[in-house]
Formats: structure tokens, C-alpha cells, sequence
């Protein structure tokens, strides 16, 4: 693998750029593996990353349906941030944060990472009272957060619309400095290109059919569209259909698929310095580097594996970024997508075992798993490797819903993250 | 937008007239305190989840406001049929045959 480096930069600038080489091969299946990680977005890139520099894992596939980073991870607008409710996501998303601080460096790919800070709007008196027992609760947790006030939150962002006489009038907000956004698709082309060099074989347009068991119930490796590729651990991290690969295994997930939409306009100067999100109108705003604005809605009401959505939502999205920020009313949207999100009944992940033998699970990030993908990643690196999870995701269990020990975002927030 | 037919009003209507409900015939427990911990699980948040037709409950909220039920595939989003609440489910294979 050739570094990537000013100096690079440079020297193919002045040969025309002809000396860029293919940034991983495209592999074939070899008969076995020690690990096969179901799906090629970031969380199972990153996981097949980190189980070949942290555990010396070498001989493992990541298998995909469609094209590495096609799923969510390619879809999705890219707010990351830490500042949620209980400390065992507090700790999780906060272990993500420290390591997206220094990934672009320690992948030798340029994620561009931007702090820019995430600002959450509180349009109404349960907001306020919610965002500031947030605020409580990060500070006890050591997590960046703080409160600002209507015109605090206007310097910080001067699109917003503060007025007495707004359609959602802005009471507050909560600002996270630490927070920002990433570039989606670097994050899965920088660690497949850095676990494809530490020997990971990355499989595309290779749909997983089924996984097998062998007669002790424990896995023995997955069909695919390709045939039997032998294994001796599993994990599923397949985000959206994550049920449907489990229920070949014999395990019926806690998990339904929504769809989750997003849309971007044309691209302009630089006028929004940050992310704001307001959950509780469902609307979600930055600018990216090229741009344009990115705005994110909440999910359709219905289960679906469309990779759509109506546009009934995304209208009402756009009505409401046009209240919250009036410069933006004359504004065009070139394009809206959808992808297929994975929600538990608690709105937190599951990390860990499941009940068959030596397979493993990392699902249910529904609408919020970008901003944790480096975090899961190395928590779930760790559990497949040592049979065992890390102390970060030891609560994020399959089994919490049995136990009734669930991590109530979902109540936390009252939806999105 | 999903076009819905209410089987109660006999219309078909666009979908913000109605609520999603979630999987359908999931039936409340006869003997709650008689359960397990697997089954609750099973009750209140294991769902089938699947990639093809599903059986799930709307609500046609701003019309005559009932529950019904009905099979929509999760593919393609199409309606495949609507009934009313406590008619039996209906046979797949059928369906997918008409
Ligand atoms: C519109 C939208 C906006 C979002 N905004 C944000 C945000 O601002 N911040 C945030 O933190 N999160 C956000 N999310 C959520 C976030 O995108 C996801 O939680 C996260 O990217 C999940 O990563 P992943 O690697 O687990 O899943 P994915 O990237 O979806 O990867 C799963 C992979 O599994 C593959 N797969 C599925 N089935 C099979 C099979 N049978 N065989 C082989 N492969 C299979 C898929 O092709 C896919 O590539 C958003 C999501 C969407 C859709
Ligand atoms: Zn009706």
C-alpha cells in the first residue's frame, strides 16, 4: 500500500495523476476464513480493521451483498456527536469521539473529521427540560455539552430564526463543541483500504444467503451467492437486514427495518458554520464541504427494505428547515435517497454474542450508528476476537430483552439521534 | 406517497390519513403472570421483520378512525390486500397466486 503524503500528492500532480494505483484488490473467496464479517459498511470494515491490528486476526473476509460502503454508511448525513443520556452510551459513543479524533492519521486516509459542533434545538418547554438533564448527565459523564440561550444559540448559528413569533420557536439549545461531521464514503474506503492491506479479503456483490450451522448448532460458515465459504466465527453487521441474515441462523432479532431519508441542494458558499438538529420537528441541516446543504428527515412510519420513502416526510422536512432557517427558502434540492435503518425497541445497539456458538451480532444503530462507527468497530473487533465483549459494550446485549435491562434512549430522547 | 384502502370505508385514500401500527396478530397474553421471561421477550420485541410481504395493523386515524389489517411487501411497498380486524389472517400462497 503506497502512503498517502503531501510529498505523493506532489509528485503525481506532476507525472498527470497516471501513478495512483487501485487502493485494494477486488478479492475472491478463498474456502475458509478464521472470521467472516457480514456486511461492508463501516462498522464491518472497521471491525475487520481492528481485528488485524489489535488482535493480530489477519485471515478474515468481509462479505457484501452490493458494493463496500452502499448501505447506510453511504447514505447517510453524517452527524457525529456523543452527548446521550446513560452512561453506558455515553461511555460507548464517547470512546468513538476519541477515536475519530485521530483516525484520518492512524489510517493514513483523510476521513476529514470536522468539529464544527452539533447544536440541538429546543423548540418547547419538554425540550428544554429534556436537553438540560442531558446536559447534567454528560457533565457527570465527563462528555462535552453545555446549554446556550435562544441568542446565544443564534450567535453560534446566524441562519437560525429566533423570533417570539416563529412557527418553532427556539427556547435554547444544547451545543456539543466536540461534535461535527465526517466524510461518509472516506470512512469506508480508509478502512478497507487499510484492512485490505493487513491481508483482509473485502468480497462485493456477494449476498450472503444463509448461515450454517453444523450439528453441535454452532457456525460453520455462510452460503452466498458465491457457495459455501467455511468459517470459524461469524459476525452480522448488516444494518437494515439484519433480521433477515439472523433468521437463517435460527435467531429472531428484537429489530424492525424503517426507512430513513435524506436529501442534499445545490451547492453554495460557506454559510452554515455548524449542525443543528431539531428532533423534535425532525430536521437535521449542515453544509458539507462541497456545499451543498445535507439535510436528514425522521423515518417513515411503516417497516420497509425499499431504500425509499415518501415524499410526504421529506416536505415536511424541508417545510420545516424553511421556518427554522428562512435564508434557505429559495434554495433547490438536487437529490433525495433513502436507506434501510435497523431500530430496537430501546433505540440502543446490540453488541455482542448471540445464542448460537461463535456467532456474533452488531445491529440495531437504526437512524444514529455513523457517528459510533470507529467505537463499534473496535468493541466488536474485541468480542469476536476474545469470545468475550469489551467492558464498552458488555450492557449493549441481545439478551437485555429478555432481562428487561434495556438502555432507554428511546424514552431518553423521544426519538432520533 | 402509499395509496391505503380502508376496509371499513371501502376507499382508497393517500397514506397521511393513517397511522402505522406495527406487526399484526400478535395476540395480548390470556395468562400474563403464567409467562416466562422468553415470552415476553417474544411479546413486547421480537418481531418477524421480513424482506416480502408483511402482516401489519394501520389505523385509518383521520377517517373512521378503526384499526384494520393488512399485507404489504416491504420491497416493493405494495399493498397486496387489506381486511378488517379479527378476520383470520390470510394464506399467503394464495395472495401471491391472485
Ligand atoms: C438517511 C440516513 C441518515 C443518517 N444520518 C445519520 C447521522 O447523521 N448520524 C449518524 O450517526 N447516523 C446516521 N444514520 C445511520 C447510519 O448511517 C447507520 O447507523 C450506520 O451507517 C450503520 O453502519 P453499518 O456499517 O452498520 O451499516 P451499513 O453501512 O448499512 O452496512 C451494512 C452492509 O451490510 C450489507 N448486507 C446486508 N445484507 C447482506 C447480506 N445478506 N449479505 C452480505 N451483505 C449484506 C449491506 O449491503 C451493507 O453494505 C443515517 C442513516 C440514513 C439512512
Ligand atoms: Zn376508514
Amino acid at each position: 500500500m503506497t502512503r498517502f503524503s503531501a510529498f505523493a500528492v506532489v509528485k503525481n500532480a506532476l507525472t498527470g495523476h497516471t501513478g495512483w494505483r487501485e487502493q485494494w484488490p477486488d478479492a475472491q473467496p478463498k474456502k475458509e476464513y478464521d472470521v467472516i464479517i457480514v456486511g461492508a459498511g463501516g462498522h464491518g470494515l472497521g471491525a475487520a480493521y481492528y481485528l488485524a491490528k489489535e488482535h493480530g486476526i489477519t485471515n478474515v473476509a468481509v462479505i457484501d451483498r452490493g458494493w463496500l460502503g452502499g448501505g447506510n454508511t453511504g447514505r447517510n448525513t453524517t452527524i457525529i456527536r456523543s452527548n446521550y443520556l446513560y452512561d453506558e452510551s455515553a461511555r460507548l459513543y464517547d470512546h468513538a469521539l476519541d477515536l475519530w479524533d485521530g483516525l484520518s492519521q492512524d489510517l493514513n486516509y483523510n476521513v476529514m473529521f470536522s468539529r464544527r459542533g452539533v447544536m440541538m434545538l429546543a423548540h418547547n418547554v419538554h425540550d428544554v427540560q429534556s436537553f438540560q438533564r442531558h446536559v447534567h448527565s454528560n457533565r457527570l459523564n465527563g462528555v462535552d455539552n453545555r446549554w446556550l440561550s435562544a441568542e446565544e444559540a443564534k450567535e453560534f448559528c446566524p441562519p437560525l430564526n429566533i423570533r417570539a413569533d416563529a412557527r418553532y420557536p427556539v427556547m435554547g439549545a444544547a451545543l456539543q463543541m466536540r461534535a461535527g461531521t465526517a466524510r461518509h464514503d472516506a470512512v469506508a474506503w480508509g478502512y478497507a483500504r487499510t484492512a485490505a492491506a493487513r491481508g483482509v479479503d473485502i468480497i462485493q456483490n456477494c449476498p450472503v444467503i444463509a448461515i450454517r450451522r453444523g450439528p453441535d448448532g454452532a457456525v460453520t460458515g455462510v452460503d452466498t451467492a458465491r457457495g459455501f465459504i467455511g468459517a470459524k466465527k461469524v459476525a452480522v453487521s448488516a444494518a437494515g437486514h439484519t433480521s433477515v441474515v439472523m433468521e437463517s441462523a435460527g435467531v429472531r432479532m428484537p429489530l424492525e427495518s424503517f426507512p430513513l431519508q435524506a436529501l442534499v441542494s445545490e451547492p453554495i458558499k460557506p454559510v452554515f458554520p455548524c449542525v443543528v438538529m431539531s428532533n423534535t420537528v425532525h430536521a437535521y441541516i449542515s453544509q458539507s464541504d462541497k456545499g451543498e446543504l445535507v439535510i436528514g428527515s425522521g423515518t417513515d412510519q411503516y417497516t420497509s427494505y425499499s431504500q425509499r420513502g415518501g415524499l410526504p416526510l421529506i416536505e415536511h422536512t424541508v417545510a420545516a428547515i424553511c421556518e427554522i432557517f428562512p435564508i434557505f427558502n429559495r434554495m433547490r434540492m438536487l437529490r433525495k435517497w433513502g436507506g434501510t435503518v435497523d431500530v430496537t425497541p430501546d433505540r440502543s445497539a446490540i453488541i455482542g454474542k448471540t445464542p448460537v456458538p461463535n456467532l456474533f451480532v452488531n445491529c440495531g444503530w437504526g437512524t444514529g450508528g455513523f457517528k459510533a462507527t470507529p467505537g463499534a468497530a473496535h468493541v466488536l473487533a474485541h468480542t469476536v476476537a476474545t469470545g468475550e465483549p469489551h467492558s464498552l459494550n458488555a450492557a449493549f446485549t441481545l439478551d437485555r430483552f429478555r432481562t428487561g435491562r434495556l438502555i432507554d434512549e428511546a424514552a431518553a430522547a423521544a426519538v432520533a439521534h | 406517497m402509499l395509496l391505503i384502502h380502508c376496509p371499513y370505508c371501502d376507499e382508497t385514500l393517500p397514506e397521511l390519513e393513517f397511522a402505522y401500527a406495527g406487526e399484526a396478530h400478535i395476540a395480548r397474553p390470556l395468562d400474563p403472570s403464567a409467562m416466562s421471561d422468553e415470552e415476553w421477550r417474544d411479546f413486547l420485541f421480537i418481531r418477524s421483520n421480513p424482506k416480502g410481504p408483511h402482516f401489519e395493523r394501520w389505523r385509518h386515524i383521520h377517517g373512521c378512525a378503526r384499526f384494520f389489517n393488512a399485507v404489504r411487501d416491504t420491497v416493493s411497498d405494495r399493498f397486496l390486500m387489506t381486511y378488517k380486524a379479527g378476520e383470520p389472517r390470510p394464506d399467503l400462497s394464495k395472495l401471491e397466486a391472485a
